[in-house]
């Protein structure tokens, strides 16, 4: 069975700063893959890299089989991959049901039909569920910017999942969001991951979430793979220890 | 080859006036994201400043000039710093673009009106020879422009690279916030900046109105050569705008040669258009990473 | 401005019928309004016109975030476009659409260049252009008539009926409007809509989201231009005589200005602007030349206390904290602040 995303030996440099060097790992459906690492491991070079943000040096990145190295990201994202943003990055003047509806409506037919279809794509009832489905409910009509911090985390994610996505990218999901916040958030993307069946791919600092969210861990230290496996496994591994110990 | 050679001179002279505006401009956007439309009305002003000095004071050329450039400094560097720019900088970028164009329409009506609608003549710093050097006829003046320009210039990156205040003016360009961190006092180097934009425009303002005459519509060709210098060249650094305002000079002067008179103008465009199409980075510039 | 849907019906109704019957002599049925006269209603039809051109400008700022100083150059496609054709004979339906269409594939051309590189550069381009396009509108003399212009531009006759009188431009110019109104409404309210704003508000996390950024650039830019084109096309037998003037790069300057004085994302703002900008000189006449230099002086004092324009500030006085009618779906007009 292919997986559903391939990492074959990417590499990234920026002049003479080699941000990554070489990594490869396949992902496959309806895992939730944690790539962990100490500051300045290229973690997010590597993410962005995925996702059409910067094109890699070197190497080649597969979606179900196909190449999609180099792509915008608005392609990527119709091809079913989508992505969260380490900074916060709602439509601070749309309310929390618009921000829905924006993130989905591109998938809803044809962008000359949906100048001349309804004013919602289509997507209200869709909004109305993911709204229910992240107890974000009582915040519907709310401008996104109102939000508290843990809340905009929420609609973030759920921004991520309105177009029935196959593959999402988290970055760093759990940064500055408060225990009780975090706890909410962990078990909305467990539930939404055994019902959806996405893969996810989770960018994290914080160990404990991390560990208890994802069935596999890999270890980036100076542009390179150093450990992968289980969370137990990764944690008592010397040279994981060691990588951020070092630092 | 003589009547070429003499176009090129001449074009690097006119050349140098521009890469005067074109450093100014640059320098402000690099450190303060200030993007000066008003910047050819700043080069058209100054020009106005001296010759109120002459006939209104009386005051000989010489010191009309100097009060030019001081006050063009004072009202075109800290004033407009003080009164336009900082309470803008915290409204986001659409104002300021806003009241900098609204700027240009206020330098340009102002100088119409409390001055005159007529093209004035202006009086050149250089006596009016002409020398023949191998067989080219080369004005006196162009020399003394392409030696004044290029001296201001080195000048320029003199301080720019060799002095303290200097380096710490390109690290506030460079990142504001790092040099910040590093104890740089950024608010001071981004005054300096204005005022050495405002001086900068006025010596190109006393350098090329006595070719062009001194008129309150000559802001939008000449910040239109500076917008063009700045971008053809490479708009993150001011080598870049050296030689677009080189390369702007010298290919207006052939334009006007070669081309019809009536689309002269039109030359500097559409090398502006060609550059953004197949090499948006400038001439000197280096290529960006791909944002979106 | 965001009014409750039940308010927005009703005044809308009251502006429409102000707007009929400004021209109209009322002393008759007893109203003491004695109407305008011939200027009076040239100067409203001034404002229409100029009003559908801010209303693409505001559509490339306001909504969609870019920028542009190259309307006045769509105005003028747009008013030899239909100068020529109405000259040649050909309806001015005919002439009307093709001007529109002319302004929407230069912008598409026009934005291209300005897809590759950031923000800003797309102003220069534009203000390339403007200066290029005036260029060709004064030397081209053997189709603009260069300097002296164009003259004995017919006012069209709709269904038999000369629309030469001031009164009946008007009222033709008022419809026209009002359809177009309609349909920039429509598309901003649209997915269309919604796709503007993120590219405005977040060009990376749109991209992200699937909105292909550099497309609805090139849309909105288009749009905007086109409505240009359309204003120019009405300008034309407006004014009756059409040299290269009006269409430099001053008066696209200009443009921005009164966008953003009415209220740059705010779908009344270009009417308010436009307003400013045409009546302006009719109150500052006393100041003789000196209008421009007062006006750009209100401006940069108005971006500095209240950059959202003249209509930001009514709303900061109307609703100081929290707006009371904050449903998006009874917001009649659409609201996007910049």
């Amino acid at each position: 069975m292919t997986a559903v995303l391939e990492v074959r030996d990417v590499a990234k440099s920026f002049g003479g700063v080699h941000a990554v060097q070489g990594v490869s790992f396949d992902v496959h459906e309806g895992e939730i893959l944690g790539i962990i690492g100490p500051n300045g491991s290229g973690k997010s070079t590597l993410f962005n890299c995925i996702l059409g943000q910067l094109t890699p040096t070197r190497g080649e990145v597969r979606i179900d089989g196909k190449s999609v190295t180099g792509l915008r990201p608005s392609e990527l994202n119709r091809l079913g991959i989508s992505r969260t943003f380490q900074l916060l990055q709602v439509f601070p003047q749309l309310t929390v049901r618009e921000n829905l509806i924006l993130a989905g409506q591109e998938h809803q037919g044809s962008r000359l039909g949906r100048l001349f279809g309804a004013r919602d794509a289509g997507l209200g009832a869709a909004a109305d569920r993911m709204i229910d489905f992240f107890r974000l409910g009582h915040l519907a009509r709310e401008n996104a910017g109102g939000l508290s911090y843990g809340q905009q985390k929420l609609l973030d994610a759920a921004m991520a999942f309105m177009a029935g996505p196959r593959l999402v990218l988290l970055d760093e999901p759990a940064g500055g969001v408060n225990l009780t916040m975090l706890a909410n958030l962990k078990e909305r993307l467990q539930a939404i991951n055994s019902e959806t069946r996405a893969t996810f791919v989770v960018i994290e600092h914080n160990m404990e979430f991390v560990m208890s969210l994802c069935s596999r861990i890999i270890v980036l230290a100076e542009g390179r793979i150093i450990a992968e496996g289980a969370p137990d496994a990764v944690r008592r591994d010397p040279l994981v220890i060691e990588a951020y110990l070092g630092h | 080859m003589a009547d070429f050679l003499q176009l090129v001179i001449a074009g690097l002279a006119t050349g140098a006036i521009y890469a005067l505006a074109a450093i100014g401009f640059t320098l402000l956007w690099q450190t303060s994201q200030t993007i000066n439309f008003a910047q050819g009305e700043f080069v058209m002003l100054p020009a106005f400043f001296a010759l109120i000095a002459m006939t209104w004071f009386g005051l000989p050329f010489a010191v009309a000039v100097i009060f030019a450039i001081a006050t063009a400094m004072l009202l075109l560097g800290l004033v407009f710093k003080l009164v336009v720019v900082q309470p803008l900088i915290k409204q986001g970028v659409l104002p300021l673009v806003i009241s900098t164009i609204a700027l240009s329409v206020l330098l340009k009506e102002g100088a119409k009106d409390v001055y005159s609608a007529e093209a004035q003549p202006f009086p050149t710093l250089f006596p009016d020879i002409t020398l023949s050097v191998a067989g080219v006829s080369v004005s006196l003046a162009q020399i003394g422009v392409l030696i004044v320009a290029f001296g201001t210039i080195a000048a320029l990156q003199w301080f720019l690279g060799s002095t303290r205040t200097g380096r710490q003016m390109q690290a506030t360009a460079q990142n504001p916030t790092v040099a910040r961190i590093l104890g740089v006092a950024v608010e001071r180097m981004i005054l300096y900046t204005f005022l050495i934009n405002a001086a900068l425009a006025a010596m190109a303002s006393i350098l090329i109105s006595p070719i062009y005459l001194a008129k309150f519509s000559n802001g939008e060709s000449l910040g239109l050569a500076a917008f063009v210098a700045a971008i053809v060249g490479g708009f993150n650094q001011v080598r870049g705008a050296i030689v677009g305002g080189l390369l702007i000079g010298v290919v207006d002067n052939f334009a006007a040669a070669y081309v019809s008179t009536s689309y002269r103008q039109a030359v500097p465009l559409i090398l502006l258009v060609l550059i953004i199409l197949f090499r948006p980075q400038g001439l000197l510039g280096r290529a960006e990473e791909r944002a979106v | 401005m965001t009014m409750p849907a039940k308010l927005a019906w009703p005044a809308l109704a009251v502006v429409a019928l102000v707007l009929i019957l400004a021209p109209v002599d009322l002393t008759g049925v007893g109203i003491p309004y004695p109407g305008l006269k011939r200027y009076g209603t040239y100067i409203m039809t001034l404002w229409l016109v100029t009003a559908i051109a801010a209303m693409g400008v505001n559509l490339i700022v306001g909504y969609a975030g870019l920028e542009t100083l190259a309307q006045a150059a769509f105005l003028g496609i747009g008013a030899y476009v239909t100068a020529l054709m109405v000259k040649a004979g050909l309806p001015f339906g005919a002439a009307f659409a093709a001007s529109g269409a002319a302004a929407f594939v230069v912008g598409i051309v026009l934005g291209f260049p300005a897809l590759r590189v950031r923000k800003h550069y797309l102003a220069f381009v534009t203000l390339a252009f403007s200066v290029l396009a005036w260029l060709v509108f004064r030397n081209e003399q053997w189709l603009t008539g260069g300097v002296m212009g164009l003259t004995d531009i017919n006012r069209p006759s709709l269904f038999g009926m000369s629309l030469r009188r001031h009164v009946n431009f008007y009222w033709f110019v008022l419809a026209i409007t009002a359809v177009l109104t309609f349909v920039l409404w429509w598309i901003v309210r649209s997915p269309w809509g919604r796709a503007f704003t993120a590219l405005r508000e977040n060009p990376i996390r749109a991209e992200s989201l699937g909105i292909d950024v550099r497309l609805y650039t090139l849309l909105a830019f288009a749009i905007g231009s086109a409505y240009g084109g359309l204003a120019g096309s009405l300008y034309a037998p407006l004014v009756e005589f059409i040299d290269p003037n009006p269409f430099a790069l001053g008066p696209s300057l200009l443009f921005m200005l009164m966008v953003v004085v009415g209220g740059a994302g705010r779908f009344a703002g270009p009417f308010v602007g436009a307003a400013v900008a045409v009546l302006l000189p009719e109150w500052l006449r006393f100041a003789e030349g000196f209008y421009l230099l007062i006006y750009a002086v209100l401006v940069m004092v108005m971006m500095a206390f209240c950059p959202t324009g003249i209509l930001g500030l009514l709303e900061r006085l109307w609703a100081p904290r929290r707006r009371p009618f904050a449903d998006q779906k009874a917001s009649l007009l659409g609201e996007a602040k910049p």
